[in-house]
């Protein structure tokens, strides 16, 4: 096997390995943005890989289970803003309460769909785009909801930093105090972006029915959620920066599988800690640069409450 | 004087109830994985309904980190349990922790090799269906390679690496067998990236010491072949799945409950082959042929009398020399500190 070759493969498996962590971040970042914290990514996903299979299995129809897996990831995420919003309640632990509920709640619904199994996506080559070499076929010739990811990325980028609405997330989870005199209701826009995170997060759950593991099994995210709770902060709350980490995840996995079967002596453990033990490198590095520099990346009003005007 | 011999009668009343509760024994179970692993866990369960349906009140935990599961043990004792199987190697230390403080209970541990006074520990001897499976693999392959994805290097996992790669070696002594270990028990979706990239490297059989029906679900995907592990995985791939070396672990659990039912039980070190039933190989896929299948079953049979023994040397290591004499019968104990591959396996025991 050739050198390109063996890239492409790795970088393939990068990618699809990466893409639900990548949706699950995107999701953590726009509601962090607003400055709510989202420690419910795994039993969101949990949830939404159970809806996304089950509406499947019924009809057929990989939209609707996507649009299922959405609204169930947004329901439940309505929950997480209600307790943290409205009542004002400790983002950590209705966050941590989401993840452990999501996950029971899998199960439970889960037992009886064991043993059905769901067709997964074909990739559907991009003309053109996939001839470039290696890269092409690692990142033109994937599934649809890779593509999806791909538009969500420039997306949510643009709307963050280039658009009005942006501006009012961000300012939301920099200094509710100041947004609020300006007339802008906190509570709905954290509302809002907790909603649509969630719904990105529900991407994030569908995709494992939808390509990684077309069948039904309790448990079957294996913890990814929490690794996008992570990866929200390694992505310094920045979409682009996401991607890549998504990637570097999914690569570390890719690599470590093609480095046994090459038969390369690099002792798999060591390949299983490097993102991680990057991640707490670049966050070191970076923590201690900016505050040199007197900067900041956590949105300042992450994980506090918001109290209007007075009353606190 | 009445007053007394009232509260004697009460208390011995309120005794009763609990005589009668131990002559039939409550049972719980603690599992690594969830339920519906649909593999090692789902084998182990499948043998905890068995006692349900022979009326036999139980309980289980699911998903408990080994290392949360002393609490978890702890919990199970306190409520009264009189029997309680742990079903992961993991859970050896924290169980014989827990069996000093609660002497009244029993405890089994798969896997490990500790016993006390209210100790022991159990498992099957998976590696002869492990052998027979490899046969399979070994008559059905045409690239000569079969993947291996492998969960965690203990000699458990190596031992049933070594009596497959010995399998697939005995019907054809071409063939090579790859190791990739994903270190995990579980993870559905790193199964499958595995299964793909032996599968890109030339595999045309995988198979799994992992818990999840994945590789099988990738093999189906791609139109190869896959073998399955502790259940029975057809489900996911009937076009796949080649076959399944799989637990019975009901036969075994019946016996225990019966014996400390009986007030037989002894601490003990159970180690069940395929002649009990305890292990056994799933119903073959439709595509394995009649002469594969008979030549398996023949051969079963002559495991199930004794006749052939898997581990029996000579058996040459993964470099050619020596691990196993001519005609020697590694013991027991060697089979369960078993830590280097056999010839024709292909890849790292990672240290």
């Amino acid at each position: 096997m050739t050198t390109p070759e063996i890239l492409t493969i790795i970088l393939t498996t990068a990618v699809t390995m990466g893409t639900p962590l990548l949706f699950a971040t995107l999701g953590g970042v726009l509601s962090e943005r607003a400055g709510v914290i989202h420690l419910g990514m795994e039993g969101i996903m949990l949830v939404s890989a159970l809806v996304t299979f089950v509406v499947d299995l019924q009809t057929g129809s990989k939209v609707l289970a996507l649009i299922g897996a959405m609204m169930a990831a947004g329901a439940l995420s309505g929950l997480h803003g209600f307790v943290c919003i409205s009542l004002r309640g400790n983002q950590i632990a209705s966050g941590l309460a989401l993840a452990l509920f999501g996950t029971g709640l899998s199960g439970l619904f889960g037992d009886a769909l064991i043993g059905s199994t769901v067709t997964s996506l074909d990739r559907i080559p991009i003309p053109g785009l996939e001839l470039i070499p290696i890269l092409g076929s690692a990142f033109f010739n994937q599934d649809w909801m890779v593509y999806l990811s791909y538009v969500l990325v420039a997306g949510l980028w643009f709307m963050l930093f280039h658009t009005n609405w942006g501006l009012q997330i961000r300012s939301v989870g920099e200094a509710p105090i100041v947004c609020d005199a300006l007339g802008l209701s906190v509570a709905k826009i954290r509302f809002l972006c907790v909603i649509f995170g969630g719904m990105l997060i529900g991407l994030g759950g569908a995709y494992f029915p939808m390509v990684l593991t077309s069948f039904w099994v309790d448990d079957l995210t294996a913890g990814r959620g929490w690794i996008a709770v992570a990866l929200v902060i390694f992505a310094f709350w920045h979409p682009g920066k996401a991607l890549w980490g998504a990637y570097l995840f999914g690569a570390a996995i890719a690599f470590q599988l093609q480095a046994q079967v090459m038969g390369l002596k690099i002792p798999s453990y060591i390949l299983e800690m490097f993102p991680y033990l990057l991640t707490i490198v670049v966050l070191t590095v970076v923590t201690v640069r900016n505050r040199r520099a007197g900067q900041t990346f956590m949105p300042a009003a992450l994980g506090l409450p918001f109290f209007r005007g007075d009353k606190h | 004087m009445i007053k007394h011999l009232l509260t004697i009668l009460v208390t011995l009343m309120l005794w009763v109830p609990n005589f009668a509760s131990a002559a039939d024994p409550k049972v719980a179970f603690i599992y690594v994985g969830p339920v519906g692993d649909g593999g090692w866990t789902y084998a182990h369960d499948l043998g905890r309904r068995h006692l349900e349906k022979m009326g036999v009140e139980t309980t289980y935990v699911e998903s408990v980190p080994e290392t949360d599961s002393e609490r978890v043990l702890r919990n199970l004792a306190r409520r009264g349990y009189d029997i309680i199987f742990t079903t992961s190697f993991g859970y050896m230390d924290p169980t014989l922790n827990v069996a000093k403080q609660f002497p009244d209970t029993i405890f089994m541990h798969a896997s490990g090799f500790r016993t006390h006074d209210n100790m022991g520990n159990y498992f099957a001897r998976m590696y002869q269906a492990r052998y027979l499976v490899g046969m399979v693999a070994g008559m059905m392959t045409k690239s000569d390679k079969i993947g291996i994805i492998g969960s965690h290097p203990i000699p458990e996992i190596i031992r049933h690496i070594n009596a497959f790669t010995l399998g697939v070696r005995s019907v054809n002594p071409k063939a090579t067998t790859q190791v990739i270990w994903v270190n995990s028990w579980f993870d559905p979706a790193k199964e499958g990236a595995a299964a793909n990239s032996l599968m890109d490297n030339g595999a045309d059989i995988v198979t799994i010491t992992t818990d999840s029906a994945a590789a099988t679900q990738t093999a189906a995907k791609r139109g190869l072949y896959s073998i399955g592990n502790d259940s029975d995985m057809t489900l996911y791939g009937p076009e796949a799945h080649l076959t399944a070396n799989i637990f019975n672990w009901g036969i075994y659990y019946e016996h225990i409950y019966n014996q400390v039912k009986n007030g037989t039980w002894k601490p003990s070190s159970d180690w069940w082959g395929i002649e009990t039933g305890a292990v056994d190989l799933a119903p073959f896929g439709k595509m394995v042929p009649k002469n594969v299948q008979d030549m398996v079953m023949a051969k079963k049979a002559e495991i199930v009398s004794g006749e052939f023994v898997v581990f029996k040397g000579p058996i040459k290591g993964q470099d050619g020399s020596t691990a196993i004499a001519a005609g020697a019968f590694p013991s027991d104990q060697d089979l369960l500190s078993m830590m280097y591959y056999v010839e024709g396996v292909v890849g790292d025991i990672p240290q």
